[in-house]
């Protein structure tokens, strides 16, 4: 580690959940992120807004090391996670939930949460039945009660309705100890009721975790995140408060003219 | 969550133990024991493709490599090596190697996934089976080796039918009621969610890499309990006995008798067993291989979850409602077969980051 990096990490330790460094993501010609700079602190609650296409989960893929990113550097917490593998990030206590739910359809709710729950903690795969005193089983169960699932706990997930499944979605980025959360849409298809619940469960989440929420609907981003980043064409577009963005003309032009383009 | 046990499960315990006082040697041998280790080898694929949603036609060849260890290390009448260690020794070095080839088949067909794991896991057993037949210093090349005993502890022939059917009833069900009970365990779940969406897996902190080569490791050391009670029974193992044509219908095995248990693999190997056998004095030897393929075309056709599914169908009609023998797998009979098409739900992009 050169004595420059040294000194950035010092500086950024602590104060910052996520930097990021120019990233840039490629998909053949196309460019889905083209030097995104980004700083959220621990804590901090940001939405990320922005048209359809506009790159708001291929940035959640470059966090998460789902796909890895052309160019550019991301930091979690001080450190350089770049090269690491997706579950090497997980472990360090990031968290993510998917646009389109990736569940374990086979599997009942309790067992996909208890996997969760084993995925970050030691002997993640061990090859001893755990008891129902065990902390991930209790964990699973407390997991399904938080998001409104605990009436279908032994249901297999590929039954469950589409909200159920968004219910579990969330669960799933909840178990451990999450640093940091990045949730992917997760308001989009629910009713009325399912999105009180979900504004009342980001509510409920301890102060010290921060999260990207990216959330199409104004009114579910805006009472959930203190902060929005606004991203066109792969690029930070508008940084602020809520407030001033709503009242940006920019961003209204943008928004009421569709904006593909 | 214990499991109560169906009395249907006890039955057919008590039948298996007392079926070789009432069957005569050949029923007892040819059938049974014969049935019970090609179910063995065919659990290990059960394993892999029910749970992990890996086929692998390298199975067969994990067996064939442990039962080499016997007449290589052990004692064989061909004159050529036989060191002959003692069964204490060769047994152990048998089920390691099994295990530790499988698991470098795993290693190898991990970044893999639907047809390019069975067509990757076919060219290595494919590659044994030739090295084999060409290797004349270690695999004695065509011939390969006869005269392999069974262990005689105290003078005991455990080769002898009724000795030789217990050894494989034992090894058989230790090893399915073993998959039951790993079917709940953190690892055992952890497989089926690999199964059903590796991507998730590893944004919830899993190595999905190293989840499937330990379920490869694991399932080769089943594999090679299976070629071990292999080269007993034949007392001999060449490379015919690891060929591709027997790798596939390992693979019908598991596939013809459902892959959503652990019994269904012997299921399907008693059918194939009974059909080789009977099958021959109803049509000409060459036209068996069509007769199996036909049946494997129906079965699959019409019961994607093979003869076990066959039977959780009918038994409703059959009589009265009585409830589903819970021995606590997690994929439960009534999901759908596991997908093994080339087209995984996961973006082909997120494939070139593990890759
Ligand atoms: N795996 C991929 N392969 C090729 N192109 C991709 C891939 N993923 C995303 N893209 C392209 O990158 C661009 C950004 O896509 P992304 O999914 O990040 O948009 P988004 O902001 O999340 O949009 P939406 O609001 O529709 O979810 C789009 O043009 C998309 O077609
Ligand atoms: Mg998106």
């Amino acid at each position: 580690m050169g004595r420059t990096d040294a000194l950035s990490r010092l500086r950024s330790s602590g104060q910052y959940a996520l930097e990021l460094e120019a990233v840039s993501r490629h998909f053949g010609a196309l460019i889905a992120l083209a030097g995104i700079d980004l700083a959220v602190e621990a804590g901090e609650r940001r939405a990320i807004l922005g048209s359809n296409g506009a790159g708001k989960t291929t940035l959640f893929n470059a966090v998460t090391g789902d796909f890895p990113v052309t160019a550019g550097r991301i930091r979690f917490f001080g450190e350089d996670i770049t090269a690491l593998p997706p579950h090497e990030r997980i472990r360090r206590g990031l968290r993510r939930t998917y646009q389109i739910s990736l569940l374990f359809e086979n599997l009942s709710v309790r067992d996909n949460l208890f996997v969760a729950c084993r995925g970050v903690s030691p002997h993640r795969a061990s090859l001893r039945r755990a008891g129902p005193s065990e902390p991930a089983a209790e964990l699973a169960e407390m997991l399904a009660q938080a998001v409104h699932l605990d009436a279908v706990l032994d249901s297999r997930v590929g039954t469950l309705s589409y909200g159920q499944q968004r219910q579990l979605e969330i669960g799933m980025a909840l178990a451990g100890a999450p640093r940091f959360i990045l949730f992917d849409e997760p308001a989009a298809g629910l009713s009325p009721s399912e999105r009180a619940q979900l504004i009342e469960i980001l509510g409920a989440l301890p102060a010290h975790i921060g999260y990207l929420i990216i959330e199409h609907d104004m009114d579910v981003a805006l009472r959930v995140a203190a902060t929005v980043s606004m991203l066109h064409n792969g690029r930070i577009f508008k940084e602020g408060t809520p407030a001033e963005i709503e009242n940006d003309p920019e961003v209204q032009a943008l928004y009421l003219g569709g904006g593909h383009d | 969550m214990t499991a109560r046990i169906h009395p249907a499960w006890w039955l057919l315990a008590a039948l298996l133990s007392i079926y070789p006082i009432l069957a005569n040697d050949f029923f007892t041998l040819q059938i049974g024991a014969y049935s019970l280790i090609l179910g063995t080898i065919a659990l290990s694929l059960t394993i892999l493709a029910g749970y992990g949603g890996m086929v692998s036609l390298a199975q067969l060849t994990a067996a064939g490599l442990a039962a080499y260890v016997l007449p290589i290390f052990g004692t064989n009448s061909q004159g050529v090596l036989g060191i002959g260690w003692s069964h204490w020794l060769t047994i152990p070095m048998a089920l390691l190697v099994g295990a530790s080839f499988s698991a470098l088949v795993g290693l190898i067909a991990v970044r893999t996934s639907g047809i390019y794991t069975i067509m990757i896991t076919l060219a290595v057993a494919v590659s044994v089976f030739f090295f084999t037949r060409q290797n004349y210093e270690l695999f004695n090349g065509f011939t390969g080796y006869a005269g392999i005993e069974a262990p005689k502890p105290f003078g005991y022939d455990l080769r002898a039918p009724l000795p030789f059917y217990y050894l494989c009833l034992i090894v058989a069900a230790g090893f399915g009621l073993a998959t039951l009970y790993a079917a709940r365990t953190p690892f055992g779940l952890s497989l089926q969610a690999v199964r059903d969406n590796p991507r998730r897996m590893a944004a919830l902190g899993f190595s999905v890499a190293g989840i499937r080569v330990l379920a490869f490791f694991l399932a080769g050391f089943v594999a090679a309990a299976g070629g071990i009670l292999l080269v007993f029974f034949n007392g001999r193992i060449s490379p015919g006995t690891i060929g591709v044509d027997v790798a596939i219908d390992i693979l019908v095995i598991a596939v013809v008798g459902g892959l959503r248990h652990p019994i269904g693999p012997f299921i399907g190997a008693l059918a194939f067993v009974l059909l080789e056998t009977f099958a021959i004095d109803l049509i000409a030897r060459e036209r068996f291989n069509s007769l199996i393929g036909t049946a494997f075309l129906l079965i699959v056709l019409f019961s994607p979850d093979g003869l076990l599914g066959l039977w959780n169908k009918i038994r409703p009609k059959i009589g009265p409602k009585i409830s589903r023998p819970s021995l606590g797998l997690a994929g439960p009979q009534t999901g759908k077969t596991p997908q093994f098409d080339a087209a995984e739900t996961q973006p082909i992009s997120s494939r070139e980051d593990t890759g």
